[in-house]
C-alpha cells in the first residue's frame, strides 16, 4: 500500500500547502542576556529571547513579572522612566540598539507600538493617521490621503470611518479608537508592531477584532505582543513566553507551552493556580 | 455569622447624619453668598457713584483739572500699549521656562529648588517687582518711565504665575499622548509642538490671560516706578513715557475734590469692563480649543 | 499561591462519581461470570437491568465535564484530566456492556448442563478484574508505573483467550444440542478479553494524562 503524507492529502484536495521550513524565516529581535534595573530594582534579569519575523510572540506572566518592562526596552520607550540602567544585547536585525549609536527615532519608525489604553491624539481620524508619515517629513496631500486609506483598510476600520475622517478620534468607542491607533502605527510601515496589552481596556467584542486583526497582520508583519489574557496568547501567538520575577521561565511554541509545559510554575500559572 | 452592623441603629442615627448633612450644605452656601453680596455691594457703589460720568468724552477726553472735563483716553491707551508689551514677553518667557522645566529639566535638586523657587515668586509683593524694575529697568538699563519699562516690570511680575500655569496644563496633557508620539520616532521637540502644546493650549491661555489681567489691575509696582498721571499725549512707541488706568484712578482717588472720587468710580468702571473683556477672551479660547481637544 | 478552588471541587465531585462508575462496572462485570457459572438467571435478568445506571452514570460524567471545560476553560494538564475522564468513563460503560452481554449469554444458556470445561474462563475472569481494580488503583495515585505493569498483562489474557478457546474447540461433543454452547462460551471468553484491553486503555490514558504524549504500550 502507498503510504500518503499530510502533503499528498493537501494536494490532492488541489489546496496549497504551505510549507516555511525554520530556515526561511529570519530573526528580528535577539536579546542577550539583557539586564535592567529601575534604579535599585532589578527588573529584568538575564533574558535570552530570540524572535522570528511573520511570527505572533506573546509573553505572559503575571504583574510585575517584567514583561511590559521588555516589550517597553525593545524600542528604548522603557527610557522615559528617568533611572534605568541596561546591561546586555539586544540585537534588531543583527543590531545592538541599545548601543548608544543607535538612533532611538530611527529605531522607532521600524518598530511601532500600540499601547495597553487607546491613546488617539485629539485631533481627527486623518490627522492621527498621518501624524506618523508628517513627522518623517511626507508633505504631500496625494500621498498622505493614500497611507491614510491604506492603513485604516490595512487596520480594518476604514469601512467604520471613511465617511467621518475629519472628526475627532475621540468620538470612537474604545475599540474603534484602538484599532485607530494600530493603523496610526501601520502608518509609518513599520517591520515590528509591539503590542503592549492592547485589549486589557476593550470589551470582548472589540477584543475579538483586534485578536483577528492581529492574525491577518501577521502575514506582513512581525508581532510581538504582552497580554495578561492567557486565553489570547493562547489564541494567536505562535510562540510564548512566560514571565516571572523578571526571568523567562519558558519559551516554546504556544502549542507546547498551553498542552505540556515543562516548567511547573508555568503550568501553575496557564492553569490559574496563581497569579 | 458575626454581624457588626446593626441596622436598628442604623436607622436610630438616620436623622441625625442626614442633618448635619443639610447643615453643611447650608455653611457651603452661605460662604458663596457672603462674596457674592460683598460683590454686589462694590459694583452697585461703582455704577452709583460713576455711571452720571461715564460718556463717550470720558473716554476720549485727556486727563484734566476739572473733574467735568476729565477724561480716561490717555490712561486706557496707554494700558492697552503696556498689554502690547506684556503680552508677548510674559508668554515667550513663561511658556518657555515651563517647557523647559516640564519637558527638558532631568528631575534632580538643582531644577526642584529652581521649581519651588518660582511657586514662591508668585507670592512676592508687586511693589518689590516695582522696586526691582525701578532699580533695573528704569535707572540701570536707562529705559526711563516708558512703555518698555513698565513692561518688563510687569511682566516680571506676572512670570511666575504664567510659569506655574503653563506647567500645570503641560503636566496635565497625558503621558500616553507622549508615548503615543515617540512611538512613531517623533523626536522631542516634534513631540512637543504637535502633542503637547495644542493639548496644553486652553490651560496655558487661562492661567495666563488671568495674570495679564493682574497686570492691567497692578498699581504698585506703577506708582514705584514713577508713571506719570497728568499725561496729555498718547504713547507713540515702547520708549514713549504714558500712563495707565490704575495709575489715573489712584490719582483721582486722593484728590481733596469730592467730584473727582465720581470720575474715579467711573474709571474703574472702564477698567472692569477692560478686565471682563480680557476674561471673556479667556474663557471663549478656552471653549474653543476644549472642543477641538 | 491562590489555588482554584471551585475548580479543585468541581474536579473532585466528578472524580468521585468516576470512581463509583469504576467500581459498578467492575463489580457488575465480576457478578456476570459469577452468574454464569451458577447459571442463575435471575442474577442475570438484575444485571442487564442495572446496566442502566452504568449508562446513566457515563452520561452525567460526560455532562459534568463539558460544564466544567465549559466554565473553567482548563488548559494543559487539568484540560487532560477531563478530556481522559470523558474517555475513561467510555472504557467504563464498555465494561458495563460487556458484563451484560455475558448475562445476555448466561440467560441463552439456560438451565442446561455446561459439557465443556470453564477453569480457563474463570482465569481470565480473575485476570481481568485484576488488571482492572489495579488500572483504577493506578489512576488514583497516578502511578504509571503500576499502570505499565498492568497494561503487559494483556498478553497473558491474550494467550488464556486463545488456549480457552482452542480447548472449548477441541472437547469432543457428544450431543449435538449442546454445539450451542460453543458459540456462548466462546463470546464469553471474547467479552472478558476486551474487558482486558480497556484496562489496557485506561493505561494509556494515563500516560497521555501525565506525559502529555500518546504511548502505545501494548505492541
Amino acid at each position: 500500500m502507498v503510504k500518503l503524507s499530510v502533503k499528498d492529502v493537501y494536494v490532492a484536495k488541489g489546496q496549497n500547502l504551505k510549507v516555511v521550513s525554520k530556515e526561511e524565516k529570519q530573526t528580528v529581535y535577539h536579546s542577550k542576556k539583557l539586564n535592567l534595573w529601575y534604579g535599585e530594582h532589578h527588573a529584568l534579569k538575564d533574558i535570552d529571547l530570540e524572535m522570528k519575523e511573520n511570527e505572533v510572540t506573546a509573553i505572559i506572566g503575571p504583574s510585575g513579572c517584567g514583561k511590559s518592562t521588555y516589550i517597553k526596552t525593545l524600542n528604548r520607550m522603557v527610557e522615559l522612566v528617568p533611572s534605568v540602567c541596561t546591561q546586555g544585547e539586544i540585537l534588531y536585525r543583527e543590531r545592538n540598539i541599545l548601543d548608544n549609536k543607535y538612533q532611538v527615532e530611527e529605531l522607532r519608525t521600524k518598530v511601532g507600538m500600540v499601547f495597553q489604553k487607546p491613546n488617539p491624539f485629539p485631533k481627527s481620524i486623518y490627522d492621527n493617521i498621518a501624524y506618523g508619515p508628517r513627522i518623517h517629513g511626507i508633505k504631500n496631500k496625494k500621498v498622505l490621503d493614500e497611507i491614510v486609506e491604506k492603513s485604516l483598510r490595512g487596520a480594518a476600520i476604514w469601512d467604520e470611518v471613511k465617511d467621518r475622517l475629519n472628526q475627532n478620534a475621540y468620538g470612537l468607542s474604545g475599540g474603534q479608537q484602538q484599532r485607530i491607533c494600530i493603523a496610526r502605527c501601520l502608518a509609518i510601515e513599520p517591520d515590528v508592531i509591539l503590542m503592549d496589552e492592547p485589549t486589557s481596556a476593550l470589551d470582548p467584542i472589540s477584543t475579538l477584532k483586534v485578536e483577528e486583526l492581529v492574525q491577518e497582520l501577521k502575514e506582513n508583519f512581525s508581532i510581538i505582543i504582552v497580554t495578561h489574557n492567557m486565553q489570547q496568547a493562547a489564541r494567536i501567538s505562535d510562540k510564548t513566553a512566560f514571565f516571572l520575577n523578571g526571568e523567562v521561565i519558558e519559551y516554546e511554541a504556544t502549542n507546547h507551552i498551553f498542552s505540556t509545559p515543562t516548567d511547573k510554575r508555568t503550568e501553575d500559572y496557564i492553569s490559574g493556580r496563581f497569579g | 455569622m458575626v454581624k457588626y452592623v446593626d441596622h436598628v441603629q442604623v436607622v436610630k442615627r438616620m436623622n441625625g447624619r442626614l442633618v448635619v448633612n443639610k447643615m453643611f450644605k447650608i455653611v457651603f452656601l452661605l460662604a458663596t453668598l457672603f462674596a457674592l453680596a460683598a460683590l454686589g455691594v462694590l459694583v452697585y457703589r461703582m455704577f452709583d457713584q460713576g455711571w452720571g460720568y461715564l460718556s463717550a468724552d470720558f473716554i476720549t477726553n485727556f486727563a484734566s483739572r476739572f473733574p467735568e472735563k476729565a477724561g480716561i483716553k490717555a490712561a486706557l491707551i496707554g494700558s492697552m500699549w503696556l498689554m502690547v508689551v506684556v503680552a508677548p514677553i510674559s508668554l515667550l518667557l513663561g511658556v518657555g521656562t515651563a517647557i523647559y522645566l516640564e519637558e527638558y529639566a532631568k528631575q534632580n535638586r538643582l531644577n526642584d529648588f529652581i521649581r519651588m523657587n518660582i511657586s514662591n515668586l508668585a507670592g512676592v509683593p508687586s511693589i518689590v517687582f516695582g522696586l526691582l524694575g525701578l532699580t533695573i529697568f528704569v535707572r540701570s538699563l536707562a529705559l526711563g518711565k516708558s512703555v518698555l519699562a513698565a513692561g518688563l516690570t510687569m511682566s516680571l511680575l506676572i512670570l511666575p504665575v504664567i510659569i506655574v500655569a503653563a506647567q500645570e496644563a503641560i503636566r496635565a496633557v497625558p503621558k500616553e499622548l507622549r508615548e503615543a508620539s515617540y512611538g512613531m520616532g517623533a523626536t522631542k521637540w516634534q513631540t512637543i509642538l504637535k502633542v503637547v502644546l495644542p493639548s496644553a493650549v486652553p490651560g496655558i491661555l487661562t492661567g495666563s490671560i488671568l495674570a495679564l489681567s493682574r497686570a492691567v489691575g497692578e498699581t504698585a509696582p506703577l506708582v514705584v516706578l514713577g508713571i506719570p498721571v497728568i499725561v496729555h499725549f498718547l504713547p507713540n512707541g515702547i520708549l514713549s513715557e504714558f500712563t495707565a488706568l490704575p495709575m489715573q484712578i489712584f490719582d483721582w482717588a486722593k484728590r481733596p475734590q469730592e467730584e473727582f472720587q465720581y470720575v474715579a468710580a467711573a474709571g474703574i468702571l472702564v477698567l472692569m469692563t477692560f478686565l471682563v473683556i480680557l476674561n471673556s477672551i479667556a474663557v471663549f479660547i478656552r471653549n474653543k480649543f476644549q472642543n477641538r481637544y | 499561591m491562590t489555588v482554584r478552588e471551585k475548580f479543585e471541587n468541581d474536579l473532585h465531585r466528578v472524580q468521585g462519581l468516576m470512581l463509583d462508575l469504576c467500581h459498578m462496572s467492575i463489580h457488575a462485570l465480576e457478578k456476570s461470570v459469577e452468574a454464569l457459572f451458577e447459571q442463575d438467571i435471575d442474577a442475570a435478568l438484575v444485571l442487564m437491568d442495572q446496566d442502566r445506571f452504568i449508562n446513566r452514570l457515563e452520561e452525567h460524567i460526560n455532562d459534568e465535564v463539558i460544564l466544567l471545560i465549559a466554565k473553567q476553560q482548563p488548559v494543559a494538564t487539568d484540560l487532560r484530566r477531563l478530556i481522559v475522564m470523558i474517555k475513561a468513563a467510555s472504557d467504563m460503560e464498555r465494561i458495563g456492556d460487556y458484563a451484560v452481554n455475558i448475562a445476555k449469554e448466561t440467560i441463552r444458556l439456560g438451565q442446561t448442563k455446561v459439557v465443556y470445561p470453564t477453569e480457563k474462563i474463570a482465569q481470565m475472569r480473575d485476570q481481568a478484574i485484576a488488571m482492572l481494580k489495579g488500572m483504577v488503583q493506578a489512576f488514583i495515585d497516578e502511578d504509571m508505573q503500576k499502570a505499565k505493569e498492568i497494561a503487559l498483562l494483556d498478553d497473558q489474557i491474550d494467550t488464556l483467550y486463545g488456549e480457552a478457546i482452542v480447548e472449548i474447540l477441541n472437547t469432543p461433543t457428544e450431543n449435538m444440542k449442546d454445539i450451542g454452547q460453543v458459540a456462548q462460551l466462546s463470546f464469553v471468553c471474547r467479552y472478558l478479553e476486551r474487558s482486558a484491553d480497556h484496562a489496557t486503555n485506561l493505561a494509556e490514558l494515563l500516560f497521555y494524562l501525565v506525559k502529555g504524549k500518546h504511548y502505545e504500550l501494548n505492541q
